[in-house]
């Protein structure tokens, strides 16, 4: 009998736990949603931040965090499904590809400290990028790479090898095969953990800081001339994003109304970067429902 | 053949040799964007012992943090000791609350109840792991910073507090893969222990979890290196004084911190700087080490 109460106690101690964690989860959500939905209005996400009085926004922030978004996808995405595709097709089992492994193991476990760091050292340095959207954005991408290659490679090993066999009993070359029936195939998969990881992007912060800089210049959107510092389209301009901001204004701190911005700021990143995973699955769903619906 | 098929033969080779070529450069890129991070944040890294002759003993277990000084031998003081004391005990910590907490949830998800576990569970658990590090950072400093100088006392800004916000930012990497862990074991193993008159409890801590321990280490060992090198987020709860924490309330300060702090207002060439880079080529080595840790235990688990 002692036996089944134990199992009594341990069944009730994980059922505890469950609760707890998603009710802690709840809470969370909860209370940054709550905080931040009073802050959040239109004047909150389209006027500039203000100095040493209230009522600032985070427009710019907003837009740069979406540009850096955008313009570290571009870097990612064609490196990284290239990488994916070396790694599923052409690899060949031995020390070069098990150091790719070791490599693509110790990049992603690399704080991201770190490698803003080594951004700051290469891109705004050595290479003179300054503080820019651009160091910003290839830092993004050094983090980005090893998770980019290997949903891509997971996503191309997904692929029905008998499409492949069939391709290449056609005549079609190992590259045609992989240009033109692979990767079309392998695209729910890509597509979905492309938008997860573009929602990491949003919400990086630490290898921003000496990267993609900790000011933004005002933006001028009627200058269009990429070249010039002040136009919303320049890759060359510092580019604080929204997460970056949400540090900066904690730390320094010099609107009165810190507190309220960083509430506002925080819900509008969780909202944002939300909505990058529930797309992400939605679209899953739907691509899975698709794929059964055409057996 | 005719001239048609030759053609249409040596543009498929051509292009073959494009896309062939293209990929490989893209895996090759994965290996020298890692040597070279190795390569230039330890050529930066190594002046503190080279230029300006600290010896790394006294970097990594001198406490006397004083690098505008100079001492008698032409030396700055550079004692990382604390910042790296601060980084262990607080990962430590949070390894130690999180990994339980961890382990109960993917037992609930694999064994106690998939239904609720896939429908509720798992998605809050992905949902933990979406939110940004600044976020964690913010709550903690908007709640559990005046919550803990309310109950506990002190400042609030503590080592209990950034032990707290990385015990919650590292559940969602060992919970799941612990939970891909668990899920994976042969039903046999669950059969044949019921069989055996094994209740369900029995069965998780006798058969499951030793079977499991393998894969559930590796996510323990993830976790810490996510702790060890976070920085934002306990940066802004820890408290960041440059001293050992007396106990689990009073403010202390890490590797990172001291990192995203300084690095910005220091000039480069100089020890402060030096010993800050030293300090990263520091986090790069122990992350490298949690790697080759974990190639370790997966080796043996085959």
């Amino acid at each position: 009998m002692k036996a089944k109460t134990y199992d009594r106690i341990a069944t009730a101690v994980f059922y505890t736990v469950a609760l707890s964690v998603m009710l802690l989860l709840f809470l969370i959500v909860g209370y940054i949603l709550y905080k931040g939905l009073r802050t959040i209005n239109l004047n909150f996400i389209t006027s500039s931040p203000k100095f040493m009085e209230t009522g600032g926004g985070v427009a710019p922030q907003l837009y740069n965090s979406f540009c850096m978004l955008v313009l570290s996808m571009v870097i990612t995405i064609p490196l990284g499904v290239g990488a994916g595709i070396y790694m599923a097709e052409y690899a060949k089992p031995g020390k070069i590809t098990n150091f790719i492994r070791l490599c693509i193991e110790t990049l992603s476990s690399l704080p991201s400290i770190v490698i803003g760091l080594f951004g700051f050292l290469i891109f705004v340095n050595r290479m003179k990028l300054g503080f820019s959207l651009l160091s910003g954005a290839m830092a993004v991408t050094v983090l980005n790479l090893p998770s980019m290659t290997r949903l891509s490679e997971d996503a191309i090993r997904g692929v029905d090898p008998s499409i492949k066999e069939a391709s290449l009993a056609l005549g079609a070359s190992k590259w045609e095969t992989i240009y033109k029936v692979i990767i079309p195939s392998a695209m729910p998969g890509l597509i979905t953990g492309t938008i997860i990881s573009a929602g990491r992007v949003f919400g990086e912060a630490a290898a921003l800081l000496y990267t993609g800089g900790m000011t933004t210049p005002e933006l001028r959107f009627d200058i269009l001339n990429p070249l010039v510092r002040n136009s919303p389209l320049s890759p060359l301009r510092p580019a604080e994003t929204l997460s970056v901001y949400i540090w900066k204004v904690n730390s320094e701190a010099l609107a009165p109304d810190a507190r309220q911005i960083a509430d506002g700021a925080s819900a509008l990143l969780l909202i944002v970067v939300f909505l990058f995973n529930f797309f992400a699955r939605y679209l899953g769903r739907i691509f899975h429902r698709h794929h059964e619906g055409s057996k | 053949m005719d001239k048609n098929d030759i053609a249409i033969i040596k543009s498929k080779r051509k292009s073959e040799l494009i896309g062939k070529s293209y990929t490989t450069a893209c895996g090759m890129l994965i290996i020298i964007l890692t040597l070279s991070i190795f390569f230039f944040i330890a050529s930066k890294g190594v002046a503190t012992f080279t230029t300006d002759h600290v010896s790394i003993f006294d970097f990594l277990f001198s406490s006397t943090w004083a690098p505008e000084k100079i001492g008698s031998r032409g030396q700055p003081y550079v004692g990382a000791a604390i910042f790296i004391a601060g980084s262990i005990i607080v990962s430590i910590f949070a390894v130690l609350v999180s990994t339980p907490i961890s382990i109960c949830s993917a037992v609930f998800m694999t064994e106690i109840s998939p239904k609720l576990g896939e429908k509720f569970l798992r998605p809050a658990i992905e949902l933990f792991a979406g939110i940004p590090s600044v976020v964690y950072g913010w709550i903690g400093l908007s709640i559990l910073v005046p919550f803990l100088r309310n109950t506990v006392g002190g400042l609030g800004f503590s080592l209990l507090a950034a032990g707290i916000v990385l015990t919650i930012m590292i559940f969602p990497t060992i919970a799941s893969v612990a939970a891909d862990s668990l899920r994976v074991l042969p039903s046999d193993y669950r059969e044949a222990a019921y069989a055996l008159g094994a209740t369900r409890w029995q069965t998780i801590k006798g058969v499951l979890i030793p079977a499991a321990l393998p894969q559930i280490f590796t996510g323990v060992v993830l976790g810490m290196a996510r702790a060890f090198g976070e920085a934002l987020a306990v940066q802004m709860v820890i408290g960041n004084s440059i001293k050992f924490p007396q106990g689990l309330t009073d403010p202390t300060i890490t590797l990172t911190s001291i990192i995203t702090m300084d690095m910005g207002n220091t000039v480069a060439g100089s020890a402060w700087n030096n010993a800050l880079w030293s300090m990263a080529l520091l986090l790069l080595l122990i992350s490298f080490g949690f790697i080759i840790l974990i190639r370790r235990i997966s080796k043996r688990g085959d």
